[in-house]
């Protein structure tokens, strides 16, 4: 595979041209919105949480394909999740975008999030990978700011 | 390229030997910034290794043969810009600088509360928010003339916005994200009419056009060496020497003094007034160079280059499906912005890295001028004086490879 057939699979592409949860949830309970200045990359996620567990979750908002199928690819993983598990899942994700090289269980439980591995080959778009489970991740803070920001 | 004055000109930019991503560079972001020449690198290592000393300030030969040597560089600029006077060049550390210079020594000395400044929908951050700040601390009001959907300034809007109140117009020579060369004596014409100072920002101008200040009429010009094959970190405020010498000095210290005691100072007289501290002197001497190789290869060969390769440029990405051009003026210098549709320019900026062809994606520091054409981003073509039709046939090529992924 070259390093763009590694970086634009099929998956990827698919999930940009139609990504799923693409939306706003009205009512929901948790809120954040990403943003990356430099490229303009911004996605709003909405969440429903109860008794812990994210039991719907949407993602809105314009980017490139990266930061799209990223989008997509996350709401299909945290759908019906606890949230440790979820917060575990975003620490794997950004292991594997910026530190090391993932072990076989690692991948394991990603599941199809390692498809984005590829985008490690790129630093420039990382932090288009990385933009929406930031907002995740300030969503499901105590202290949710409302607004990230990946500069 | 035929053309006399380009004519194996690549073979002096030894940058354009390298390769990227295992293919042989295409460089085509020079509307950020351009590649330098061997001659201006080699001036530069020169003065460095052979002749650097402070100006000004030493009675030793050395120090006076650089000052000399700058001062070379203030009248060759004179005469490239056709200022009044050698004396109408400041030197600053770009076109950023000068025009937060402008803009600030005008709040300081000459803006009251109420009056207008009018910018236009097409400028550069750089020529934007040095004035709302102004506009800000001396309670002026910031207008902004719209453009038409082709990326001309809309010269009926333009006219009825220029008004009484109005004391400052600003606007750039050309624009960095549409290409446009603005029809600069008119627009100067119009704000003439209530005695307006006009700013032009000539950021993109400068190495795209021959630049006559007292024919275009405008009291300050600005521009970066660094985008006209010279150096970063120096630029020029070219300005009205009787605004010069009316207006309020912008930065204290050494060098912009005539004399200083503890109960008070007074000025220089223009440009050393605007020059504290000490200068970028080694990126002079490399801006004399760089405007020495603009007068060496010559406008005519410089024009018809241009000419030839955007027109070859337009063409070319008209074949492709899904283009969307975005800034098809009267007249088109050396930017090309676009956009395809189905993929956003980030992904098509990492497929055309990927195949050594370097282009600029996003919003160009021009975020409001992204509103006005209602895209977040844009992909940016732009050329220099060593692109070649090869060039454009590799970014289109690259092109066709962003259509196989996104289709
Ligand atoms: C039209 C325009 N104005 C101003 C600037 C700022 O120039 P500099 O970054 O050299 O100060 C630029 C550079 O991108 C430009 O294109």
């Amino acid at each position: 595979m070259s390093r763009l057939e590694s970086l634009y699979q099929e998956l990827i592409l698919d999930h940009n041209k139609s990504p799923r949860n693409f939306g706003k949830l009205d009512p929901f309970t948790h809120y954040s919105h990403g943003i990356n200045p430099l490229c303009g990359d911004d996605y709003e996620v909405t969440l429903t949480v109860s008794d812990d567990v994210v039991v719907d979750a949407q993602f809105t908002g314009s980017g490139c394909a990266i930061s799209k199928a990223s989008g997509s690819l996350m709401t299909l993983a945290i759908i019906g999740q606890p949230v440790t598990t979820i917060i575990r899942l975003k620490n794997l994700f950004l292991k594997m975008l910026l530190t090391d090289t993932l072990t076989h269980d690692e991948r394991q439980q990603l599941g199809k999030l390692a498809v984005l591995e590829g985008v490690k080959k790129f630093p420039a778009r990382v932090k288009c990978a990385a933009l929406v489970w930031r907002a995740i991740e300030d969503a499901l803070s105590p202290s949710a700011t409302a607004t990230v920001s990946t500069e | 390229m035929e053309q006399g004055g380009v004519a194996g000109i690549r073979n002096q930019f030894p940058v354009l030997g390298r390769q990227v991503n295992d293919h042989p560079l295409v460089y085509l972001d020079s509307g950020a910034t351009t590649q330098k020449p061997r001659r201006v690198i080699d001036r530069m290592t020169q003065c460095l290794t052979r002749d650097y000393a402070t100006v000004h300030r030493g009675v030793y030969s050395m120090s006076q043969e650089s000052t000399e040597a700058c001062e070379r560089v203030r009248h060759l600029v004179a005469s490239f810009v056709n200022a009044r006077s050698v004396n109408e060049v400041v030197f600053t550390s770009g076109t950023t600088e000068s025009l937060n210079l402008i803009a600030t020594i005008l709040g300081r000395g000459y803006l009251k509360s109420g009056d207008e400044i009018l910018i236009t929908q097409m400028e550069h951050h750089a020529n934007i928010v040095p004035w709302q700040e102004v506009a800000k601390s001396v309670g002026a009001r910031l207008k902004v003339a719209p453009i038409d959907s082709s990326g001309d300034i809309r010269l009926d809007e333009f006219n009825s916005l220029v008004t009484d109140t109005t004391k400052v117009v600003a606007f750039t020579h050309v624009s960095n994200v549409l290409g446009t060369v603005n029809p600069v004596e008119d627009l100067v014409r119009i704000a003439k009419n209530v005695g307006a100072i006009v700013v032009v920002d000539g950021a993109q101008g400068i190495a795209h056009r021959p630049v006559d200040v007292r024919k275009m009429g405008c009291d300050f010009y600005c521009f970066s060496a660094h985008k006209a094959y010279g150096p970063t970190g120096v630029g020029v405020l070219v300005g009205r020497y009787d605004l010069l010498t009316q207006l309020p000095p912008y930065k204290f210290g050494g060098d912009m003094i005539e004399t200083v005691t503890f109960d008070g100072s007074t000025y220089a007289l223009p440009p050393a007034k605007f020059e504290a501290g000490t200068p970028p002197i080694v990126e002079i001497i490399g801006l004399g160079e760089a405007i020495q190789f603009l007068i060496d290869v010559g406008w005519h060969a410089l024009l018809a280059h241009e000419h030839q390769l955007i027109s070859y440029l337009m063409n070319q990405l008209s074949t492709i499906p899904g283009i969307q051009l975005i800034g098809t003026p009267r007249e088109k210098s050396a930017a090309v912005s676009f956009v395809m549709s189905g993929v956003h320019p980030h992904d098509v900026g990492t497929i055309l890295d990927q195949e050594g062809v370097a282009v600029r994606v996003g919003h160009h520091c021009a975020q409001p001028l992204m509103g006005v054409y209602n895209v977040p981003a844009t992909i940016r073509a732009s050329l220099g004086v060593y692109n070649n039709y090869q060039d454009i046939d590799r970014l289109i090529e690259a092109l066709l490879t962003v259509r196989k992924y996104f289709s």
